[in-house]
């Protein structure tokens, strides 16, 4: 310990030395790298995801059944038979879309990837409390990623390839009354393995979070991006069991005959709803309050302003947190439940308005009065920010049982989850990337690109989902692969939206690509006087170990 | 404001033009044929209203935000980092806000949600537009909705044969998307129409029940505001009234497998006595005829011009 100290003292590049290529990034134990890794691999997933939902827009492009069962015919399937997988394989389509998407990018991209890289950094530690099983997490998520793959081109019902029972994995579509074969038993392991994964990174987040902080740092002065992993680690290690006793019992049902979603054994598929919403609500917030704790950061830097309401803003997560447990089955509202039941859920979940309202107004609160520059960053927070606000109040709408009897199970929802998911968790996933590329990669991004990526992104995505909101008043359904004609005119705009969306992912690649090739020498803190958060007190990219000697934070210094 | 709340108002007039179908190009809910779907269009309306005033609001603090503070027209930054009239501000009236949505939500919830006391509103003679006393005196019609994978199955417990079963039909779609589709275009819309209709009487207080064989399924009416799983081991149930004759298409709205997209469910709503001929003769154990004796399909499809009670009676004959 003591030879540590002295050496650190006179020679503190020796810190730096890296391991070998394998041994760095396959049996890696380093919090920056493994967040690295994850950020790569949520960068595949997605893509993979992406690809999925292309799939899903180009077949409802037309009315008809058109452009899946062209690529049925190229696997060889003829005519009805042709058809007929296509209509299996839109379902697989729109399953693997939604668990690719969760549990494989977003997930990983925000909690595993910028969780990793920025939780320690933020609070003055030198890594992770546990590297090791921060390893391990990385690699069954992985492993969980390949299984879920392999799960769609194994036998799911009859002669189908796949699970294509929606990502809800509701019985008894998912026993083996619906899908008797192999795919959803695998696809049963892969779920349960990304959950362990998320149990032991959330585990190692707590107690970094709670045992690692720089000297004074009392919670009310941590960060808000490690406030919003810390909530989010604790919704994880609370909902996450749950999910694997619910499969558990899926698996045994299906296995080892058991009758527990069976009602001819005195079972109830109901149940597994349940069980899967207690998890499911908790989820969604697992996968925004990340993003919520980002877009504080961006807001604030370039405002140069602190945030307004730092206790309201962390207390504010926490309440979403907790009153997200108790809101779950604002999801059933058309199952058959008692009148007060639903009368309770609605105003349960109505509450949660209460303090995403108090994040979205102390957002521009910390931009009032501020001296805002309009970087890429900043140009997508304030993107989310409002593209939030409407995802949010349609939830309010959906929140109300009466209304939510027309709408459930309608592009209304739809339209509603993408537009706080896939316009709010993944702006802000993008938000953090131009916010932090530079810290974790060590070169400038091209600014115009950076732009352009994003007014491409903002028109697609709205393009993409806004007109949904019409197709579900109107009443189209879910998981529909073909439509009645009458749908026709807004699926039309909706896809050309994903088209745009495209030429966005492409500007984003190539911004990707000419930073690598042009390897402009990037700076401790490009942000200036905004930036306060101990990451950008280290040079960029951050030594191989970081706060040998820890950071001390002044009782004055409230970011 | 008065100009947002007129420009809103459009939105749901835009839509008005009766169809019990999607019509391309639609921006709201299909028009209301039952009480409740009538109480959910004001609601809804009253929602939207709200919620586009929030998001505008929320919209122009973030556009003030950036045109007035931005680093040019305000080089240095003011430091403050509370306020607490603001934020007690912020948490209240968004409190008020859902308080003023909860009121209507709970009422329309429990007007839906509960059966109605066909008794005592047999008795009533208020003039209220929530209940039917002719109607209620006349008592319950009972449909049973069973899903199935993929098509309905429509039965009417207390509609019974001389052999004691109760009435009992399947409904399969026209088309499954293959190439022994029927896609005759007279027989109804594409992907909603059916071979057998559900078949049930105007002005009737109609009691539904849904239960489900192998998945779940969800039988839904857009057009009545309902929509009630079909789960299996359960008996589900919910009631409407629908006040016009016409024909009405909803669609399984749960994931049930392969065909989900093509379990449609097409109701002929149709006099009380066109209901009775078509109710015995299907007693009868007359099948085809039932059907071939309905009434002539009335498209609520319409134009922009409501079709009054008259000129429907001339079609329909």
């Amino acid at each position: 310990m003591a030879m540590d100290q002295v050496s650190t003292a006179h020679d503190d590049h020796a810190h730096d030395h890296k391991p070998g290529f394998f041994a760095r990034w396959f049996l890696s134990t380093n919090h920056k790298d493994i967040g690295t890794l994850y950020l790569v691999f949520a960068l595949c997933a997605g893509i993979v995801g992406y690809t999925l939902s292309g799939l899903i827009r180009w077949e409802l492009a037309q009315p008809g059944i058109g452009p899946l069962t062209g690529l049925m015919e190229m696997f060889g399937y003829q005519g009805d038979q042709a058809i007929e997988h296509a209509k299996h394989f839109y379902n697989v389509v729109i399953t693997y879309h939604g668990l690719i998407m969760i549990f494989f990018m977003v997930m990983p991209a925000l909690i595993g990837g910028f969780g990793n890289w920025f939780v320690p950094l933020m609070i003055g530690a030198p890594d992770m409390a546990f590297p090791r099983m921060n390893n391990i997490s990385f690699w069954l998520t992985v492993a969980a990623f390949i299984m879920a793959c392999v799960s769609m081109l194994i036998p799911g019902t009859g002669q189908f390839l796949g699970f294509g029972g929606g990502w809800v994995l509701y019985p008894p579509l998912s026993s083996t009354t619906g899908h008797p074969g192999p795919s959803m038993d695998l696809l049963i392991l892969s779920l349960h393995t990304a959950g362990i994964a998320s149990i032991l990174g959330a585990i190692n987040f707590i107690v970094t979070i709670l045992n690692m902080r720089a000297p004074g740092m009392t919670l009310h002065k941590m960060p808000l991006f490690a406030w919003s992993v810390l909530v989010t680690a604790v919704l994880l290690l609370l909902a996450l069991p749950v999910l694997a006793g619910a499969l558990t019992m899926l698996l045994t049902d299906r296995n080892f005959g058991s009758q527990f979603f069976d009602p001819s054994g005195g079972g109830d598929p109901i149940m597994f709803q349940h069980l899967f919403w207690f998890f499911g609500h908790p989820e969604v917030y697992i996968m925004i309050l990340p993003a919520f704790g980002i877009i504080s950061h961006i807001v604030s830097t370039f405002s140069k302003k602190p945030v307004f309401g730092y206790l309201g803003m962390a207390y504010a997560m926490v309440s979403i947190g907790a009153i997200g447990f108790i809101v779950w089955a604002h999801h059933m509202y058309t199952v058959g439940m008692p009148s007060d039941m639903k009368a309770y859920f609605v105003a349960a979940t109505m509450v949660i308005a209460v303090p995403t309202g108090i994040k979205i107004f102390s957002w521009i609160a910390t931009m009032w009065g501020g001296s805002i520059d309009f970087e890429v960053p900043m140009v997508w927070a304030i993107g989310f920010i409002f593209l939030f606000t409407v995802g949010g109040v349609t939830g309010v709408v959906l929140a109300n049982a009466g209304i939510d009897h027309v709408l459930h199970d309608t592009y209304y929802v739809v339209a509603h989850f993408h537009y706080v998911l896939s316009l709010g968790a993944v702006f802000g996933l993008f938000a953090g990337w131009y916010y932090w590329f530079e810290k974790m990669f060590g070169v400038k991004y091209n600014k115009t690109i950076g732009y352009a990526h994003f007014w491409t992104m903002f028109i697609g995505s709205n393009l993409l989902f806004f007109p949904q909101h019409f197709l579900g008043l109107n009443g189209m359904p879910r998981r529909y692969i073909d439509y009645a004609d009458g749908f026709a005119t807004w699926h039309f705009w909706s896809s050309i939206g994903y088209a745009v969306t495209l030429v966005a992912t492409a500007i984003f690649f190539i911004g990707v690509i000419e930073a690598a090739i042009r390897r402009r020498k990037g700076v401790g803190n490009p942000w200036g006087e905004g930036a306060t958060t101990l990451e950008w007190t280290l040079p960029s990219p951050p030594p191989f170990h970081q706060f040998n000697e820890l950071p001390e934070v002044k009782p004055e210094s409230h970011h | 404001m008065r100009f947002i709340v007129a420009l809103l108002s459009l939105l749901p007039f835009g839509a008005l033009a009766h169809a019990a179908q999607p019509e391309n190009g639609a921006l709201n809910l299909q028009p209301a044929a039952t009480r409740i779907m009538e109480r959910l269009h004001g609601f809804h309306t009253y929602l939207l209203i709200i919620i586009t005033v929030i998001t505008l609001f929320v919209l122009a603090l973030i556009i003030w935000a950036c045109l007035r503070y931005n680093k040019r027209s305000n080089p240095v930054p003011r430091k403050f980092s509370h306020n607490t009239l603001v934020e007690v501000v912020w948490t209240v009236v968004p409190v008020l806000i859902l308080v003023a949505i909860a009121g209507p939500s709970f009422s329309n919830l429990f007007y839906q949600e509960n059966e109605p006391d066909l008794e005592q509103i047999a008795q009533s003679s208020d003039d209220n537009p929530n209940i039917y006393p002719e109607a209620a005196e006349a008592g319950w019609v009972t449909v049973k909705a069973q899903g199935n994978q993929w098509n309905w199955t429509y039965s009417f417990p207390d509609e019974q044969d001389d052999a004691g079963y109760p009435v009992e039909f399947v409904s399969n779609p026209l088309q499954r998307g293959l190439s022994s589709d029927n896609i005759d275009a007279a027989r109804g819309p594409r992907n909603l129409a059916v071979d057998y209709p559900l078949v049930l009487p105007v002005n009737r207080y109609i009691r539904y029940q849904t239960a489900a064989s192998d998945v779940i399924h969800s039988f839904a009416m857009p057009a009545f505001g309902i929509k009630t799983d079909a789960v299996p081991g359960r008996l589900n149930e919910g009631w409407f009234l629908v006040e016009e004759e016409g024909t009405y298409y909803g669609q399984c709205s749960e994931l049930c497998g392969k065909d989900h997209a093509f379990m449609p469910i097409e109701i002929r709503v149709v006099s009380p006595d066109a209901y009775e001929t078509w109710i015995e003769t299907l007693k009868a154990g007359e099948f085809e005829a039932a059907f071939e004796g309905l009434p002539e399909p009335q498209q609520t499809v319409s134009t922009d011009e409501p079709t009054d009670a008259t000129t429907r009676l001339a079609q329909a004959q």
